[in-house]
């Protein structure tokens, strides 16, 4: 039997990264994980609420934890590392008994905490496995350089998020590889873009995301690959702005990773959305392609 | 560099205080750096993260309270990766911001503006209404040129969309937040 989680699709699914969503859903249907998606699911608070104060932020969290509950389910899954390290620690918190009391108060009702959560990255990885994917690639992806992307906190702090490496995480580069991908080594892989600075102190992700297309470019990566919808933003929709503010020229395609997971198992541009990319990877593809042929 | 005399202004309530919320035994700091080597937001900081630490030690509450350190921090969680003694540094400086925001702090008014936009838009909605944010947080800091630009981008791929994604328990995410103010004013 196939198994069954709680799906929670963060907020940012719903608009800035809707190709992110919808690639995650086809790409675990293909692949024979069940999504249920958490009922009337809210958000969690991301960076601001547990800026503010930990009960209100993990109550916002636990209330969405009580919801999957009432499911029958293995687990809980999201593919945005924001939420996924709010219910973690809230889950994680949540085991202070004195804590839990605290949180529960500020909620309608009690929560038993007994769900696991994980990263839908951290689900592919383990539990469908880079062989089992590389086994269905229809349209391999070889010729094509990437260079990985995980972000700042899909890893960290390693007690929390207990997945992968916390300096050198390594799941998608081998799920990368299964689809035929070159992998660039690249050094940035857990570095900070700047997160949620963008609207109100530009200048930091200016130079943090600047950072990360330049030593793309300098491993000679095609395009980027990422798990998080924040730093898809900052590097995709705000690289007109990086190149203007660092007089940069950097032509980088930034990819959902599931994206490239259902673009090399055949999936078509209605499960994809690369139409949704700012900038487009057509050049990518196009040198993949000629790679490709100079090889054969 | 502003120099900051320590024999008198130590504010032992203070160090207690940060140590209860943050549950970190904050003495296990011996000032080895790699907090602040890894953290990049360093080259934004008034005072770097590991002197932050190093004030809250000495019990320097004004000076800690009111850096723009605390609102720069983007909670990597570098520092609290890579603290060799285990210190969950990320988690002092959330505990920072939220004494810092009790004792009325602002030094960057943007970005306090940006969150308290982004939790009410959840309160109101139980999901962030992005379009709104956007909409409310130029309103409110009159910076009518936030981002324009990638309107122009954003909205012919459906990337924004103009209502917001009310769901059908949002009381119960309102009454989330009611029953924490209300804990606040008690």
């Amino acid at each position: 039997m196939s198994p069954t989680y709680a799906y929670y699709p963060g907020c940012s699914g719903l608009g800035t990264s809707a190709e992110y969503d919808r690639s995650t859903r086809a790409v675990c249907k293909t692949l024979g994980i069940e999504l249920v998606d958490i009922p009337d699911w809210s958000c969690c608070g991301s960076t601001p609420a547990h800026t503010v104060d930990h009960a209100l932020s993990c109550a916002l969290s636990a209330r969405n934890i009580g919801q999957a509950e009432k499911l029958d389910v293995e687990g809980i899954i999201t593919p945005c590392p924001s939420c996924l390290t709010n219910l973690k620690t809230a889950s994680h918190r949540m085991r202070n008994p004195e804590f839990k009391a605290r949180v529960e108060k500020l909620l309608d009702e009690p929560v038993e905490n007994r769900l696991p959560v994980m990263s839908v990255l951290q689900v592919l990885f383990e539990q469908v496995g880079p062989r089992r994917i590389a086994d269905r690639v229809t349209e391999s992806l070889s010729g094509l350089r990437l260079a990985p992307y995980y972000g700042c906190i899909m890893n960290r702090p390693p007690e929390i998020m207990d997945f992968d490496d916390c300096e050198n995480p390594i799941a998608m580069d081998r799920l990368m590889a299964a689809l035929g991908a070159d992998i660039a080594p690249f050094p940035l892989k857990v570095e900070c873009c700047g997160a949620s600075f963008g609207v109100a102190r530009k200048g930091m992700v200016m130079k943090l995301s600047g950072k990360l297309l330049d030593a793309a470019e300098d491993v000679r990566a095609d395009a980027m690959v990422t798990a998080c919808p924040l730093c898809q933003m900052n590097l995709d929709l705000r690289q007109k702005q990086i190149n203007a503010a660092n007089n940069a020229r950097h032509n980088m395609p930034v990819f959902y990773y599931t994206q490239l997971i259902g673009k090399a198992l055949g999936l078509g541009e209605d499960s994809l959305m690369l139409d949704n990319l700012i900038v487009r990877p057509v050049g990518a593809f196009r040198k993949m392609e000629e790679v490709r042929r100079s090889a054969s | 560099m502003t120099t900051v005399l320590l024999n008198k202004s130590y504010d032992a309530d203070f160090v207690g205080q940060v140590e209860k919320e943050s549950e970190q035994n904050l003495s296990l700091c011996y000032q080895c750096g790699n907090c602040t080597a890894g953290c990049p937001y360093s080259s934004f900081y008034d005072y770097p993260v590991s002197q932050i630490v190093r004030l809250t030690q000495t019990g320097q509450r004004e000076t800690v309270l009111s850096s723009r350190a605390l609102w720069l921090c983007a909670s990597c969680e570098s520092c609290t990766t890579r603290c060799p003694n285990n210190i969950d540094v990320a988690r002092v400086m959330d505990v920072l911001r939220h004494m810092a925001r009790r004792a009325g702090h602002k030094p960057e008014p943007e970005i306090k503006i940006f969150w308290d936009t982004f939790l009410n838009s959840v309160e109101k909605h139980g999901r962030v209404f992005e379009m709104g944010l956007m909409a409310k947080y130029i309103v409110k800091t009159g910076r009518v040129m936030t981002d324009a630009d990638l309107g122009m981008d954003l909205l012919p791929k459906g990337k924004l969309s103009f209502r917001a994604h009310d769901i059908v328990g949002k009381q119960n995410v309102a009454d989330i937040f009611k029953r924490f103010n209300k804990e606040r004013e008690s």
